[in-house]
């Protein structure tokens, strides 16, 4: 479904990159091959072991099919599970030249158990490798780590660092503390260290707190939107907790929380730090600093205010090279390249945010 | 900037809050020998939020010669009423009983602050009006202080904090709506926690900055459920303020809410309207802190374009807290006619209690015609 380019986005000859593609299992036992019979046998008689009521669904049930397009159902299998399907309807059909893997479920990230999420997180990077990067050259892989366990997080992370198809570290932003405590530090030490940017997608999984600071929320809807208020607050604790001015070459890449919340986030960090800077002392900068040096942000879902230019003012605030494209396929709130923006990008700004910005991040060609 | 003109609604300003020693009178006899017997009358009350000697709860100038911050109902006349040449304002009594797991023991407490208040300030400055302070984990009690209170037209909003026991759109909490509503007081959320939960879904920051930033964040969360909830739908003449919250967050809200309820609606099908409108019309923030880099008039121009709504900011010193130098309390740039909104004519809509006795207002002699008619019929 090649549609003639008519609305303002990727040019019809832009090949560009998709900073969000979830792949996912037929069954859970795609995973077998991939972990030892002691877990296997774990996974099948145990399960995983999460932090919420409802076991092997999720405690807002999403809006349509699961949250999937229902266009991109295989004949079997889940969305996103069958390769053929997402070269033809996506890949081939967007002109992706990179897609970056986002494999959420089963990677260990919100497994209690963390000898469990160590195998976990080794299967899942296995199955990434073996099941999509090698048999789609186009595709990339994210280091799924546990972050609650750092040493193994770091090890697995060693494991895979002479390997192009791994692009970038994945750890979840609902974390059991926010992300700049200094109990993931070594997770940072070594992304640093392997030139590899932290990728934190928004998760349906809690790390044990609730998703706001009163609690639970009654709709999806609620749920939906805090992914976007969690996101501010791990910006928050990244910079706060110093993590950017100990690591001074980390990259993160936030990844489907929004963007147009970093100007506001940035001015109110700068307001308050101004006032209360002998609380972190350590901060050489003020905090807007470091987002702008440090942090880049994924597209979907985009917003789309009443007066479409207004979204214009918000990425130059955010800077036109701090944002990458990504259409979350194959979830119900995919965003389509040729029509994602309702204002009229220049070509430059296309070339960026479409392609240019991910490559450079990403140091792919 | 300066104010330009005399008049102005404060709609946030702190009073210094009265010790527990000093609300023993305003208590009954069990209160009393509970709070003696147990020490808890040697308790300053004082919330996790607003730590006294902290840089943001107090400016230097706005403090006492002990270094705690200044509030007292001459230093509010002398530094927070006079300078703007303020007309009316708001007072929050920030009172940590709201904080207090027994329900019982925090109904008391802030029955005997909102009694205080109304001796102690209201009888004595007639600039003044404040906000009646609930212990709103129990909505019974809650609403009987509500009822309690609302004869007295000084009080204009009841006030509730920004991070507490639940969302407050959920429907155990509508009985305190329904009351407001009758008796014309808008919702005053305010920032602050009782840090019943961890002030982030990852947990809990390390610094007090970390805190006040998530603050904003806390609000947000707050406007998503009194909308999915259809608080709104079920109390339409109701105002909800937000107070010290912060502002330039708000587009991304509106646009967010916007779009995910095309996809969403179904499953709050009460909403009925794009969510933008819906809180265009009912919510409104005060002005301070304002989150906008200083010196950039044009830049808090667009966010106001963004807004898209010159109803929404009302006017406030959130005094004694430093969010700003001097007199300095409005951004730059923007026209008398904006600032008169902010200053004059957006807190007179929002707060109808406010109206009493403004008699140059002919919009809202209107308007309090119509509701004696509405009364007598």
């Amino acid at each position: 479904m090649n549609v003639p380019f008519q609305h303002a986005g990727a040019s019809q000859h832009l090949m560009i990159v998709d900073c969000d593609i979830h792949p996912a299992y037929r069954t859970p036992a795609d995973l077998h091959p991939f972990l030892p019979a002691r877990w296997r046998e774990h996974m099948t008689t145990f399960g995983e072991h999460l932090r919420q009521g409802l076991s092997g669904q999720l405690a807002w049930p999403r809006m349509m099919a699961a949250g999937m397009r229902l266009d991109a159902f295989p004949e079997a299998g889940p969305p996103g599970s069958d390769l053929e399907l997402m070269r033809r309807q996506h890949l081939d059909a967007n002109g992706v030249e990179y897609g970056m893997l986002m494999q959420l479920s089963r990677g260990g990230m919100e497994e209690r158990n963390l000898d469990f999420a160590a195998a976990l997180s080794r299967a899942v990077n296995d199955w990434q490798l073996e099941e999509w990067v090698k048999p789609e050259p186009r595709l990339r892989a994210g280091i799924v780590v546990p972050q609650e366990d750092a040493a193994f997080a770091v090890s697995e992370i060693e494991r895979r660092a002479n390997d192009p198809a791994f692009v970038q570290i994945l750890i979840s932003p609902r974390a059991s503390d926010p992300l700049g405590h200094r109990r993931y530090w070594p997770i940072y030490e070594a992304a640093q260290r392997c030139r590899r940017p932290i990728a934190l997608h928004v998760q349906g999984y809690s790390g044990g707190h609730a998703s706001t600071g009163s609690g639970w929320p009654t709709y999806y809807m609620q749920e939906h939107y805090a992914t976007t208020t969690g996101m501010q607050n791990t910006v928050t604790s990244l910079v706060f907790e110093g993590v950017f001015e100990r690591f001074p070459d980390l990259k993160v890449v936030l990844i489907e929380g929004g963007f147009t919340w970093v100007p506001s986030l940035c001015w109110r960090m700068d307001k308050h730090w101004q006032r209360m800077r002998k609380e972190t002392p350590d901060l050489k900068r003020p905090p807007s600093e470091y987002v702008r040096d440090h942090c880049w942000f994924t597209t979907q879902p985009i917003e789309e205010p009443e007066v479409p230019a207004h979204l214009a003012d918000v990425i130059s605030w955010l800077g036109w090279d701090r944002v990458m494209f990504s259409t979350d396929y194959p979830h119900w709130d995919f965003d389509h390249p040729q029509r994602a923006f309702k204002f009229e990008l220049s070509e430059e700004q296309k070339r960026k945010v479409f392609r240019d910005n991910a490559k450079a991040l990403y140091g792919l060609t | 900037m300066k104010v330009p003109f005399a008049g102005a609604i404060d709609c946030d300003l702190h009073p210094l809050m009265p010790s527990a020693t000093a609300l023993l009178p305003y208590l009954d006899e069990y209160w009393r020998d509970q709070l003696v017997n147990r020490h808890i009358d040697r308790y300053s009350f004082v919330l996790t939020s607003y730590p006294p000697y902290s840089p943001l709860s107090a400016r230097p100038d706005w403090r006492q010669i002990s270094g705690l911050p200044a509030g007292d109902i001459d230093a509010i006349r002398r530094h927070a009423l006079d300078p703007f040449g303020t007309r009316l304002a708001i007072c929050n009594v920030l009172h940590g009983a709201v904080a207090l797991f027994n329900e019982d023991m925090a109904a008391a407490l802030c029955a005997a602050v909102n009694d205080w208040t109304a001796k102690e300030l209201l009888d004595r400055e007639p600039r003044l009006r404040a906000s009646i302070l609930l212990p709103v984990h129990n909505p019974a009690l809650a609403l009987r202080e509500i009822e309690r209170l609302a004869p007295d037209r000084r009080f204009v909003q009841v006030l509730l904090l920004a991070m507490g026991e639940m969302l407050l759109g959920r429907r155990t909490y509508w009985p305190i709506y329904a009351a407001a509503e009758k008796h014309g007081l808008a919702i005053g959320i305010h920032a602050g926690s009782t840090y019943h939960h961890a002030p982030t879904p990852s947990g809990w920051p390390a610094h007090r900055v970390e805190d006040y930033v998530a603050q904003s964040a806390a609000f947000e969360s707050q406007l998503l459920s009194f909308l999915t909830e259809g608080v709104f739908q079920k109390f339409p003449a109701l105002k909800l303020v937000l107070i010290e919250s912060g502002v330039t967050w708000l587009p991304t809200l509106l646009w967010r809410t916007n779009k995910t309820w095309r996809g969403v609606r179904p499953e709050v099908p009460w909403i009925d309207r794009p969510p933008a409108e819906l809180l265009r019309e009912h919510v409104r923030l005060t002005l301070q802190p304002l989150d906008v880099p200083r010196g950039d008039p044009q830049r808090f121009a667009r966010v106001l374009d963004h807004v898209g709504s010159d109803r929404m900011l009302l006017f406030s010193t959130d005094y004694p807290h430093w969010h700003f130098d001097g007199e300095d309390v409005l951004p730059d740039g923007l026209t008398d006619d904006t600032l008169r909104r902010f200053m004059i004519d957006n807190p007179l809509e929002t707060y109808p209690r406010l109206r009493d006795g403004t008699v140059a207002d002919h919009a809202v002699l209107r308007d309090n015609a119509s509701a004696s008619q509405e009364h007598v019929r």
